[in-house]
């Protein structure tokens, strides 16, 4: 139930409102006129101190990095492989675009803060300017630009980079099936007849086309050094093509999660002279170790710190019974279509 | 100024149907996701039945037709509360009342067929994306018609009341909305399926 | 009877029993002190049972700091594994397992917990009052939506103690998260987590789109509410369009670990794929969700502490609204390596960069408020600087991975690590920092202590720079997420050790915070602040402090926007009278609790598998849910007489 007070009281009472509102605001005033922030403790770092605090830091960190990353192998700055380095220049040319932004920020940022403070009563101070047609144009019209020819930039450079797209070269192709299991990499050589565990060899100037799957949790297969990184699931085949520019031993991991050994997941990727790769493969062609249905299950058995093992491939439709373990007839088809539309489409 | 606005019931039925249709925006979302992952498991039947093996459209059809008239009598029981009717309103909330159990119960022994042939959820993504997306449903109408079941309560004891008129309002927007998706759900997984 | 409960669910190993130790103890003592000053009945009337939004606020902020503590413990266990243990033969303290779940705990608390926590705390803190209004639209659901997000702590927290948590990272992608690869009580923990605070989250968007759209103060039109406001319709919609996706997601996964569906198994027809792309097309606006209010915040502290007009109003409104459009655009930059092909590929990167620009607009927005005016550097303005500087590197390294050629080499490694937590710390949680010590002093009555807010800055800063620019290089060298253990040879411990003392640095940060808060506590008498300290612009700051229950003694139009500084500063500024009448309040109600409690119960029951305990708990819930929507005795009346004496002792009459 409503109370309606009389029209004289409601005005009493908006008018003691409204006064209270003002003393109290006039208090407010005053206070801040007294400089109420002497109540707390003086800040300890002016300017000067936080620039030198700054600039030392930096400095610091600098000479820490250095001497922490010499003689390092920084992989993604050191590509092997024209993939990688392709990716390498994508890197900095954006990094370069990005800093056309990014320096003017921190600029305006300092700049600001400095020249703008409260105790520098001599600079203008324009309390009511809330907008600047010309300056929205241009911090709106300049990033635009930017990422217009990024974006131009990104088209060419994805279809460039696709890993479905084959690398083209004089010298033939080495296809490479790769396998991702609980906790380590299975590589078939269908062409030589030979499979591999945790190193994969393959002769420098090749182009590699790996075809991927997994009989484990989705994974990705990843050789810093030369380049792209192609996700590894079960009952599909991902394509990537990559070739190594010199002789070298690199390395390789797993960067998607699947499971307790996933840490343990290390590779060698080892690119040798053409001779010395023929020279590798005949020698398998002797081992003892056979890889057959049987030997697979076995080895995809889960476990950890898996010690690099050659094979003589004696299943040579391993892969493709791999990737038939989880499909059925249906989502076969589908995925043979879409892997067909991938290929069609470069 | 006039009366608080807090106090009156217009605001109440604004502030009441703005969050509630809120919540059908989401609701809709939450559909279309179904919808979508439907779709896309369609194919993936896993060697067991595709969708034009086992979708009757007359059953369909049934459950269609039952389920527009609900929503035809849910209208005229809005429109009964218009005209602030109570003998009418119940009776088509009633009428809605059967027709949403009639459909249920066809789309309950439509599952227990299925299940029965060995076509559950377990076969293939397919069958779980079905039975997934047509249960969501099903699970809605259900709470819409405990929902009825309670709001019916009230009426006995209490009559029309402002708050029972705005609840009423917000039922029969529901009530529509899940016509509506069932309408997709007869296009996308019935219809087509059929074809397919 | 009990499901597949059984002893053997408790922990095994000393470092979890220490956690479930120490929190069980804390847990105790806190039961302990209520119970000694007799204090149960007033934190039930009083606090648990509010519908109050300025007390739901509080608790929420409680939540979150609480979870931030464990996050922060998490992270420390992670960079501690990997600066000493790591190149160990993994007879360390920390199992590979436990390492896993440390990290996925770490990632859902810290997203899940801490920052909706800390969102929700501030919106329902600070929003109703910057719209002039007196509460939210639905109080009750409000609650509600508090005890949701309580439920799915407390199944987090007992995870510890009872069964395991998730190995499968914070998003838990299949097949790794099905029954074929975690067959364990993880991942479900982590669903119902999720799925229950989750809906917590969706309606508490609801609330707060309803209440924008319905309970602005009269005369504030879309065009004159605080920006902030209008972060929080951008942030509100996402949540509203987002979350069903989340919901039906956790769904399907939680029924195919339960009931054996293939949606995403590998075999059977089951897509793992379809998750990755339903995760994200959540996971990528949940990002934008948390910061939003973050923008909304600074844009409010950097004004005030300008003291000049934010920059730009109209370009910041379409900034946030063409960022809320756009988050929705770009999901699938989260796995450029799946294989999707180089035109969807190149397609979302175009538009994942798009999203700079509107954000990069933003930016130079709150610059040029700077410029020309008088810039206080107090604490919340730091926390702003600190802003710029770290989410500006973390945009730039975004940017850097929008471009898919570039993102194949650096995708789930520290470098993508590295630029996330510089986006989210930087973004949300110094965001989060700026509005606590900013808008303290309105609801206490005292400032945080400057010093200390200080310091504490500095070491957060300077320790989130040590802590992750060495990621980036680590990156770089090939090093990859969520390891464990790694060979000693390829020299990253160096720079694993350098982060650590990052870390350090951060959690000095965090005790200077706690210190801050303590202190400032304790001599809040010299501390005292007016109801207005820091010369506001917007609503919240004309009200009394402590705040009267009813926020506005009256509800006179506005016709300004930054009505409040008009009021203060316009010449001639006539105040249209607010005539004062009786005011309706909520009721306290214990329903919220009750909805919270037995949705525990049914997330714990799932999980479990205790299939009677599930379903008797869903039906209560459904007739807690009926008698909530029965009750007829919801508000209190405050009269006339009490609002003016309120007023008066607020107000002061000096």
């Amino acid at each position: 139930m409503l109370i309606q007070p009389s029209v004289k009281s409601q005005v009493l009472y908006s008018t003691f409102a409204v006064t209270s509102d003002i003393v109290d605001l006039q208090r407010d005033l005053y206070d801040k006129r007294k400089g109420n922030m002497k109540k707390s403790v003086k800040p300890f770092f002016s300017p000067w101190r936080i620039i030198f605090l700054v600039v030392s830091i930096i400095v610091i960190a600098c000479l820490g990095t250095f001497l922490l990353l010499d003689g390092k192998n920084i992989a993604v700055l050191n590509p092997q492989g024209i993939i990688a380095s392709k990716e390498k220049d994508l890197m900095i040319f954006t990094l370069m675009l990005g800093m056309i932004v990014i320096i003017p920020v921190f600029i305006m940022l300092f700049a600001f803060a400095w020249k703008y403070r409260e105790g520098n009563t001599k600079a203008k101070y324009t309390p009511e300017a809330d907008g600047n047609r010309l300056i929205e144009i241009t911090w709106w019209a300049i990033p635009l630009i930017i990422i217009g020819i990024l974006s131009v930039v990104t088209w060419v450079s994805t279809h460039d980079l696709d890993p479905y797209k084959k690398l083209t070269s004089d010298t033939k192709a080495l296809t490479i099936r790769v396998v991702a299991l609980q906790w380590k990499w299975l590589f078939i050589y269908p062409d030589q007849g030979i499979a591999t565990v945790n190193e994969v060899r393959f002769p420098e100037d090749t182009p590699v086309n790996f075809e991927i799957t997994a009989d484990a949790p989705m994974s990705a297969f990843w050789i810093p050094n030369l380049g792209t990184q192609t996700y590894a699931m079960n009952g599909m085949t991902s394509k990537l093509s990559l070739e190594a520019d010199n002789v070298g031993e690199y390395r390789g991991s797993n960067t998607n999660i699947s499971g307790e050994g996933y840490a343990e997941m290390d590779l060698k990727a080892i690119a040798t002279t053409r001779h010395d790769f023929d020279l590798w493969v005949k020698n398998i062609a002797g081992s003892s170790s056979h890889l057959d249905w049987a030997a697979y299950e076995e080895l995809a058995q889960p476990n950890k710190k898996q010690p690099v093992v050659y094979y003589m491939l004696h299943e040579p439709d391993l892969y493709a019974m791999i990737q038939h373990k989880y499909m059925d007839d249906q989502t076969m088809n589908t995925q043979n279509s879409d892997t067909m539309n991938h290929e069609g489409m470069n | 100024m006039s009366k608080p606005r807090l106090l009156d019931q217009k605001f109440l039925d604004y502030k009441t149907s703005t969050g509630f249709w809120l919540y059908l925006m989401t609701d809709c979302v939450l559909f279309g996701t179904l919808f979508a992952s439907y779709i896309v498991l369609h194919p993936a039947t896993a060697g067991g039945p595709t969708s034009s093996e086992i979708f009757s459209l007359p059953m369909a059809l049934t459950e269609t037709i039952i389920l527009l008239t609900s929503s035809f009598t849910c209208g005229l029981a809005l429109l009964a509360l218009r005209q602030n009717s109570l003998r009418q309103l119940i009776i088509w909330l009633g009428a809605t009342y059967i027709l949403g159990v009639s459909f249920l119960t066809i789309e309950l022994s439509e599952f227990a067929a299925l299940v029965g042939d060995g076509h559950s959820w377990q076969q293939s993504a397919f069958l779980s994306g079905f039975f997934t997306l047509v249960g969501t449903h099903g699970l809605h109408i259900f709470v819409g018609l405990l929902w009825l079941l309670v709001m019916v309560a009230v009426l006995f004891k209490k009559g029309i009341t402002p708050k029972l008129k705005r609840q009423l309002g917000l039922f029969g927007l529901f009530w529509h909305f899940l016509d509506l998706v069932w309408v997709f759900i007869f296009t996308v997984v019935y219809l087509m399926g059929a074809a397919s | 009877m009990w499901g597949r409960l059984s002893l053997d669910a408790l922990p095994h190993d000393m470092i979890t029993i220490g956690g479930v130790v120490g929190g069980g103890l804390a847990l105790l003592a806190g039961i302990a002190a209520i119970t000694y000053f007799k204090k149960w009945r007033w934190l039930w009337t009083n606090w648990l049972t509010s519908l109050d939004p300025k007390k739901i606020g509080v608790m929420y902020l409680v939540v979150a700091t609480a979870m931030l503590l464990r996050g922060l413990a998490d992270a420390a266990m992670m960079r501690a594994q990997q600066a000493v243990f790591a190149t160990g033969d993994g007879s360390g303290p920390i199992s590979a397992d436990m390492f896993q779940q440390v990290f996925s705990a770490h990632g859902t608390i810290m997203i899940f917990f801490v920052a909706m926590g800390a969102i929700f705390g501030i919106l329902n803190l600070i929003l109703p009052l910057q719209l002039g209004a007196r509460d939210v639209a639905f109080p009750l659901l409000n609650s509600i939506s508090f005890w949701l997000l309580v439920a799915g702590m407390v199944l987090m927290n007992v995870s510890l103690a009872v069964g395991e948590f998730s190995t499968a990272g914070w998003l838990a992608y299949p097949p790794l998260s099905e029954l074929q690869y975690s067959p364990g009580t993880g991942v479900d923990y982590w669903i119902w987590s999720l799925q229950i605070a989750g809906i917590g989250s969706l309606l508490s968007g609801i609330n707060f789109l309803a209440t924008i759209f319905t309970m602005r103060r009269a005369g504030m039109t879309l065009m004159k509410m605080p920006v902030f406001a209008w972060s929080v319709v951008g942030s509100m919609l996402l949540v509203a369009f987002a979350f069903p996706i989340l919901t039906a997601t956790l769904s399907m996964l939680s029924l195919d670990r339960t009931i054996g569906t293939h949606f995403f198994t590998s075999d059977m027809g089951g897509n793992p794929m379809m998750y990755v792309n339903l995760i994200w097309a959540w996971g990528h606006p949940e990002v934008y969700i948390l910061v939003l209010p973050a923008f909304g915040i600074f844009s409010e502290i950097v004004p005030v502490f300008s003291k000049k007009r934010l920059f730009g109003y109209t370009s910041m409104v379409w900034a946030l609204m063409a960022i809320t459009v756009l988050s929705f655009t770009v999901w699938l930059h989260h796995f450029f390596t799946m294989g999707s092909g180089a035109n969807v590929n190149a397609f979302f990167g175009i538009m994942t960069m798009v999203i700079a620009i509107p954000t990069g607009v933003k930016i130079f927005n709150w610059l040029f408020t700077m410029y020309r005016g008088r810039v206080k550097l107090a604490t919340p303005m730091l926390w702003f600087m600190g802003f710029v500087v770290t989410f500006t590197i973390g945009g730039l390294t975004g940017v850097l991975m929008a471009v898919p050629g570039i993102d194949y080499q650096v995708h789930n490694s520290l470098f993508l690590v590295a630029h996330f937590h510089n986006v989210i710390i930087g973004g949300v949680v110094f965001g989060f920092f700026a509005g606590l010590a900013y808008w303290w002093p309105k609801f206490t009555g005292f400032y945080l202590h400057e010093g200390l807010g200080k310091a504490a800055f500095w070491c957060w800063l300077i320790g989130f720079l040590v802590a992750f620019l060495p990621l980036y290089v680590l990156g770089f060298m090939g090093a990859v997420r969520r390891l464990d253990s790694y060979d000693a040879s390829l020299g990253w411990q160096g720079l694993f050790i350098v982060a650590a003392v990052g870390m350090m640095i951060i959690l000095l940060g965090v005790l200077f915070q706690i210190t801050q808060v303590g202190y400032s506590i304790w001599k809040r008498k010299e501390l005292r602040a007016s109801s207005d300290p820091w010369d506001g612009r917007t609503f919240e700051w004309s009200t009394s402090t402590p705040i009267a229950e009813y926020n506005f003694a009256s509800l006179a139009p506005v016709m300004y926007r930054d009505d409040f500084w008009e009021q203060k500063h316009r010449s001639r500024y006539t105040k249209p009278v607010g005539l004062i009448e009786p005011i309706r309040v909520p009721k306290n109600t214990g329903i919220g609790v009750g909805i919270g409690l037995i949705s525990a119960v049914v997330g714990f029951a799932i999980i479990w598998h205790i299939w009677w305990l599930a379903l008797a708990a869903v039906i209560g819930g459904i007739v807690l849910v009926i008698t909530a929507t029965l009750r007829e005795d919801t508000e209190r009346i405050i009269g006339v007489d009490e609002i003016v004496a309120t007023e008066k002792r607020l107000r002061g009459t000096k």
